[in-house]
């Protein structure tokens, strides 16, 4: 935490920027460390919950029974969107630069959907059902971002 | 990132931004400072003088303090301690002195530098005055303060006045 | 075993601002101050103190600590905080006052707002691996989920401009609140998306805020109001954090926490909905199985004074208010936390 000297007076009292920094380093667990070393060597998995659906990201307990999950299930890079919304000024830190939607998607093969960004340039370019495939990042560290963001798949229009 | 046990460690920096406000009751304080004055200010209930004035609250009343006082500049050790253990974001060289400091008026000690004297040499009751920065440095903060330094006058007796509390 | 009557005695609630320059601190010490005077007690009188605050919000690590110099705690005084909206205070305060230790208690919560980048903030209580990492922010995650309910015919855009436009109307009445704009249902069905498929209307304003609530038992209670609003029940239930893992169409943590604390009963004369967008407000709606009758929001909601933290408490204010004022005898105080209703608080309260 830090503060600054860059103070200013509004209406005769003293304001100044102030930024809150935690730079947190996280044990991500056995599970997870499992999933995300295998995202970095783009290869997808999830994990099947005890009813059978499968969790895209994993789910390290059942989210029903809440027993630990094991049983690993290899995922394609494709999937579904189920529902979008439009990012029309991009904000820092979020996977692209310019517009694009937020999705919730279904890998094939798995049941519970992903939040993450699809590069569809144009709003009217997305849809529910729309189909979409991973690009994975040039640079991969072990981390949700290891998938830059979805492609629509057929290309680019 | 793997490390030897095999465990992942992923780094997740978070980082927000704020205007922050001192509030009004802290403005006569702060603008204090930048003239290089000491201003506290009293309980309208209790009377204690407060020096920071803490959001301009007496926290045992919960009253907003009212007047401003002028305290200080020179004051009196009340406890201290003796720091030899490196931490992140420290600034001064080890071993130093972080003492709580009764300035002459107020009621409640706060906590500074104390300097210019051998560690081994501070004691409670010691009377010590503060050192202030280049005035080109100055701001509304308690920085403008290097370090407070022993006057060479007598010890003072601590009391029930201590201000430690 | 049986449960002790309790009931809210007062309630103050300090006006919306933007920006404000105050200190939580000093947003306050007025209100508490204000509340106390109202209901005609000392601070000495008070068995126990409850606080709901963030420390996102405020800007400072451990700001819960010095908020308690607001209630002044000397000589020492039985004082909890929850790191969430206050109406979840006032749920550990009534747990208090039914252990029957304390008679009376004070809970009091606020919200800065406006001095962070809220939807960011608000980021930060999504799964720190998979989703916060992306910094979709709050708005996005709840047009995820009016896209859902609107493609599944749950709600119309029309439901929700209307949600919108009567928050608006009624808002104006409400001088603790910030005005909006006004705009018929079909101006502002012609309005921009911010979030596609949300509008400005559909999102609540960030406003900094700080109430306070008095809760008494028994002969206390009688003692402290005319008509007090007594608790008849009160429940919270929450869902998976898991985006995805839920229905996006539906509450269910909102339908039980509704049905255990008895909304159902009879007939509900007001509603005060903790619904940061107008979707959600409809989802409630259903969830509660709330009719036709029952005024929903006359304060005008969160919709148009949103301080984070501390506006599901200020529903409960608003619906006590309207029991003291003799204008409902029977109300519901809705209090909501996390991402698309995560996190639900249902209490129906009754006048005498």
């Amino acid at each position: 935490m830090s503060g600054t000297s860059s103070h200013s007076l509004k209406n005769g009292v003293f304001v100044a920027p102030l930024e809150v920094a935690f730079p947190y380093k996280r044990t991500v667990g056995t599970l997870l460390s499992r999933f995300f070393t295998s995202l970095q060597q783009c290869h997808l998995e999830g994990t099947r919950g005890s009813d059978g659906r499968v969790y895209f990201p994993p789910a390290e307990f059942d989210p029903l029974t809440g027993a630990q999950l094991d049983e690993w299930v290899t995922l394609p890079d494709t999937g579904t969107v189920t529902t979008w919304a439009w990012q029309a000024i991009p904000e820092d830190g979020q996977p692209l630069a310019h517009p694009f939607a937020w999705a919730l998607i279904t890998l094939d093969g798995a049941d519970v959907p992903i939040l993450h960004a699809v590069d569809a340039l144009r709003s009217d370019r997305i849809a529910t059902g729309t189909r979409v495939k991973v690009r994975w990042a040039q640079e991969r560290i072990g981390g949700i971002t290891d998938i830059a963001c979805f492609d629509l798949l057929g290309g680019a229009s | 990132m793997s490390e030897a046990d095999g465990l992942m460690r992923l780094r997740l920096p978070i980082a927000v931004t704020y205007n922050w406000s001192a509030g009004p009751n802290a403005t006569s304080h702060l603008a204090g400072l930048l003239e290089g004055k000491l201003i506290g200010k009293r309980c309208p209930s209790c009377l204690s003088v407060y020096f920071p004035t803490r959001n301009g609250v007496c926290p045992k009343c919960a009253r907003i303090l009212a007047e401003d006082v002028t305290v200080g500049p020179k004051g009196t050790i009340t406890t201290f301690c003796i720091v030899n253990v490196p931490f992140l974001g420290q600034k001064i060289k080890l071993p130093y002195v972080a003492a709580q400091i009764l300035l002459d008026g107020a009621d409640i000690s706060m906590q500074h530098l104390i300097q210019e004297c051998e560690a081994e040499d501070v004691r409670i009751g010691m009377r010590v005055e503060p050192v202030w920065r280049d005035r080109s440095e100055w701001g509304p903060s308690m920085e403008n303060i290097e370090h407070f330094r022993p006057t060479g006058e007598p010890d003072q007796v601590m009391g029930s006045e201590s201000g430690a509390s | 075993m049986g449960l002790r009557d309790i009931a809210i005695v007062g309630t103050a609630q300090r006006p919306s601002e933007i920006n404000s320059t105050f200190t939580s601190v000093e947003l306050l010490l007025p209100t508490i101050q204000e509340v106390l005077t109202k209901v005609g007690i000392e601070r000495q009188d008070i068995g126990f103190w409850c606080h709901g605050s963030c420390d996102y919000m405020s800007g400072q690590p451990f700001s819960f600590v010095s908020a308690v110099d607001a209630i002044g705690a000397w000589p020492p005084i039985i004082e909890s905080h929850v790191e969430a909206d206050g109406a979840f205070a006032l749920y550990e305060a009534w747990v208090k006052l039914q252990t029957g230790e304390v008679d009376v208690a004070l809970v009091f919560s606020n919200g800065k707002t406006t001095s962070g980048p809220i939807n960011r903030i608000l980021n930060l209580q999504t799964d720190p691996y998979m989703v916060a990492p992306l910094w979709p922010g709050f708005h996005v995650l709840s047009a995820l989920q009016a896209r859902a309910c609107l493609e599944a015919g749950v709600v119309t855009q029309r439901q929700m401009a209307e949600v919108a436009w009567r928050s608006q109307r009624d808002g104006k009445n409400n001088p603790l609140t910030l005005s909006g704009t006004e705009m018929s249902v079909d101006e502002l069905l012609s309005q921009p998306f911010t979030v596609d498929p949300l509008r400005a209307h559909d999102c609540a304003i960030p406003v900094d805020g700080a109430n306070a609530i008095i809760l008494a038992a028994g002969d206390a209670a009688r003692r402290l109001a005319k008509r007090p609003a007594w608790i008849r029940g009160i429940d919270h239930r929450i869902d998976t954090q898991r985006l995805g893992a839920r229905s996006m169409i539906e509450s269910s943590s909102a339908a039980i926490a509704a049905q255990k604390a008895g909304v159902g009963k009879d007939r509900i004369d007001v509603a005060e909905l903790h619904a940061p967008f107008t979707h959600q407000e409809l989802l409630l709606r259903q969830a509660m199985g709330l009719s036709e009758s029952t005024h929903i929001n006359p304060s005008g909601g969160a919709l148009v004074a949103n301080p984070a933290m501390a506006a599901g408490l200020a529903r409960f204010a608003e619906a006590a208010e309207s029991v003291f004022s003799g204008s409902a005898d029977r109300v519901l105080a809705h209090c909501t936390s996390g991402p698309l209703l995560q996190q639900n608080l249902v209490c129906v309260m009754e006048g005498e």
